[in-house]
C-alpha cells in the first residue's frame, strides 16, 4: 500500500456487505432450526450447511484482500482503548467467520454425519467418530454462535456510534458498496 | 486521517438512543427466532424430554428405542428399484451396512417382554460415499397422525392424572387402531422374524425425474414362531440380544426389501393410517445380517439412524414426522454423546 486509503476497496466493501447478509442470516437460521420440529427444521439444515461452507470460503477470500489491501487507518483522534477494541473485535470476527464453519464441519464429522451441501454432494469427514469430540465441538458451536452475534450487535453499535455520535468517517469506509467517488 | 466533519452534528441522546434500539431491536428478533418468547412452542428439547421423566433420563443412552444391539451386514441389491429412484442404492450390487436391532422403550434396561414394539435402525452406505439411514418398527402403522399428538402421548401417558390417557385416546381416534395392533400381535422370540416397516412415506425419483410416493418394509425370510409373551418372560430379560447372538453366529438372517407405491389419493402424510393392500409392490432386494456386535462396543452406538439422512434419488415427502424425528434424534445424540462417561464405548472412540 503506497497511499492512505480513506475507505476499503470495492471488493472488500462489497464482500463486508454479501457477507454480513449471510451470517446474520445463518445465524438466525441456526437458533430458529434448532428450536423447531416441523418441516421447516429440514429446510433451515439444508440452507444451514452450505451457506456455512460458503461463508467460510468468503471469509479466506477476505482475509486474503484484507492481507493485501489493508484497511484505512483509523482517525488520529480515535482515543486508544477504542483503537484496541476495533482491532481486537475485527480479529475475532475473522477468528469466528473462520471457525464456526469449520468447527461444524467438524462437529458433523465427529457424529458420522455426512456434510450435504446439496443431493449428491457433499463434503469429506475431517475427524473421526467421536463422542468427546462431537460434545467439545458442539458446545463450542454453540457458545461461540452467541459470542458471534453479540460481536455482531456491538459491532453495529460501534460503527453507529462512528456515524451518529463521533461523525469522524470510520461507518463511511465501509458503508457504501457504490463506487462512486472512489478516489484513484 | 484528517476528521471530515459532513453532516451538522445530531443530538447524542437521539443518537445513543438510535444505537441502543437498533441493537436491542436486534437481539429482540434473535431471542423470539430462537424461541424464547414461545415458551409453547414444541422444541426439539421438549420432545425429547417428555419420554422420561424428569431426573429419570437413560444417561448415556438413546432417549427411545434405548435398548439395543449392533450388526453388520449388506444389502444386495437387485436392480428393481432402480425404476423408481436414481439412487445408487438400487443398482444391483452388494453395500455394506451397519444396523441396530431394539426396543421401542426409554428405559435401556427393560426386559425383553415388557416391550411390545420392536424395531431396526439401518444405514447402508454406497461406494460414492452416499447414505441411507431408516429406522424402522414392527408395527404395521404408526400410533399416531402427527408430531403434536405423538408429544400429547408422551404427555399423557407419563402424566399422574388418570384422566389423561382417557382423554388422550378420545382426541385421537387413530390411536385406537394401534393400541388393538399391540394387543392382538402375536409376539415372537427373536428379532429375525419381525418386520420393520418404515411407515413414512417418501419420494423416489427416477430417472426421468417422474416422483413416486413410497413406504418401505423389510419381510423377514425366517418363519415367524409365535409365542406367548409368558414364555418370553421365562427366556430372561435379555432373550432378543442372546437368541439373535446365537442364531447369526450359525448363519446370516434375511430380509426382502419390499418397496410399496401410493395410488393417487393415499395418505401420504399420516403413518398411523395404512395403505391398502392391493397397492404396487416392488422387492427391491435383500437385507443380509452377517455379524452381531454387542452395542457398548459395537459399531452403531454413536449412530443416529437419522431417517432423513437420503441419498439422492430420495426425499422427504409431506409426511411431517420425518422432520420432527431428525430434529429429535439430533437432540437425543446431542445428549447421550455428552453423557457418555455414563455408558463408554471404547471401539469407536478415536484412538489417541
Amino acid at each position: 500500500m503506497t497511499q492512505v486509503r480513506q475507505r476499503f476497496t470495492p471488493l472488500q466493501r462489497l464482500l463486508h456487505w454479501v457477507m454480513a447478509l449471510c451470517i446474520l442470516a445463518m445465524l438466525f437460521i441456526g437458533v430458529g432450526m434448532v428450536s423447531t420440529i416441523t418441516p421447516t427444521y429440514l429446510s433451515l439444515v439444508s440452507i444451514h450447511k452450505p451457506l456455512g461452507i460458503a461463508i467460510l470460503v468468503l471469509a479466506l477470500i477476505r482475509l486474503a484482500l484484507r492481507l493485501r489491501d489493508g484497511a484505512p487507518a483509523l482517525p488520529t483522534g480515535l482515543p486508544e482503548p477504542m483503537k484496541l477494541a476495533a482491532h481486537l473485535s475485527h480479529v475475532v470476527l475473522y477468528l469466528l467467520m473462520i471457525g464456526m464453519p469449520l468447527i461444524g464441519w467438524a462437529m458433523m464429522s465427529a457424529a458420522a454425519y455426512p456434510v450435504v451441501l446439496f443431493p449428491g454432494i457433499h463434503l469429506p469427514s475431517i475427524l473421526p467418530l467421536s463422542a468427546s469430540l462431537h460434545t467439545l465441538l458442539w458446545n463450542a458451536h454453540f457458545y461461540l454462535a452467541f459470542a458471534l452475534f453479540a460481536l455482531i450487535l456491538l459491532h453495529v453499535a460501534a460503527a453507529l456510534y462512528h456515524a451518529l455520535v463521533r461523525n469522524d468517517g470510520v461507518f463511511e469506509t465501509m458503508a457504501s458498496v457504490s463506487v462512486a467517488g472512489e478516489e484513484g | 486521517m484528517p476528521e471530515p466533519r459532513r453532516s451538522p452534528p445530531r443530538s447524542l441522546i437521539g443518537s445513543l438512543v438510535l444505537i441502543a434500539a437498533v441493537v436491542g431491536c436486534g437481539a429482540a428478533a434473535f431471542a423470539y427466532t430462537a424461541g424464547w418468547f414461545s415458551p409453547r412452542r414444541l422444541t426439539p428439547d421438549r420432545l425429547v424430554d417428555a419420554f422420561s421423566p424428569p431426573n429419570a433420563e437413560p444417561l448415556g443412552h438413546r432417549r427411545n428405542h434405548a435398548k439395543g444391539i449392533c450388526f453388520t451386514g449388506v444389502f444386495e441389491s437387485n436392480g428393481a428399484g432402480a425404476t423408481l429412484s436414481t439412487a445408487r442404492v438400487f443398482t444391483s450390487g452388494q453395500y455394506p451396512v451397519l444396523g441396530r436391532f431394539n426396543l421401542a422403550t426409554p428405559n435401556p434396561d427393560a426386559p425383553d417382554a415388557t416391550v411390545p414394539v420392536r424395531g431396526m435402525g439401518l444405514r447402508i452406505t454406497t461406494p460414492d460415499g452416499q447414505q441411507w439411514r431408516s429406522a424402522m418398527i414392527d408395527a404395521p402403522f404408526f400410533a399416531v397422525a402427527t408430531p403434536q399428538a405423538f408429544y400429547a402421548l408422551l404427555e399423557a401417558s407419563g402424566s399422574k392424572d388418570p384422566k389423561a390417557m382417557p382423554e388422550f385416546i378420545a382426541a385421537h381416534r387413530e390411536f385406537g387402531a394401534f393400541a388393538a395392533w399391540v394387543g392382538s400381535a402375536p409376539w415372537t422370540g427373536s428379532y429375525a422374524e419381525e418386520p420393520y416397516n418404515g411407515l413414512n412415506s417418501f419420494i423416489f425419483t427416477d430417472g426421468s425425474g417422474a416422483e413416486h410416493a413410497v413406504r418401505w418394509s423389510l419381510i423377514p425370510q425366517a418363519k415367524p414362531v409365535p409365542i406367548s409373551v409368558d414364555d418370553l418372560a421365562k427366556r430372561g430379560p435379555d432373550a432378543l440380544e442372546q437368541e439373535i447372538t446365537t442364531r447369526i453366529q450359525a448363519g446370516p438372517a434375511r430380509w426382502t426389501m419390499v418397496v410399496s407405491l401410493a395410488n393417487p389419493g393415499d395418505p401420504t402424510a399420516d403413518p398411523s393410517k395404512a395403505w391398502p393392500a392391493d397397492r404396487r409392490k416392488v422387492e427391491v432386494g435383500t437385507l443380509v445380517v452377517q455379524q452381531i456386535e454387542p452395542e457398548r462396543d459395537g459399531p452403531c452406538l454413536n449412530i443416529n439412524f437419522d431417517p432423513t439422512v437420503l441419498p439422492k434419488g430420495i426425499t422427504t415427502s409431506d409426511d411431517p414426522f420425518p422432520a420432527a424425528r431428525s430434529a429429535a434424534y439430533a437432540k437425543s445424540y446431542d445428549r447421550r454423546t455428552a453423557e457418555a462417561k455414563y455408558y463408554p464405548g471404547t471401539a469407536t472412540e478415536a484412538k489417541p
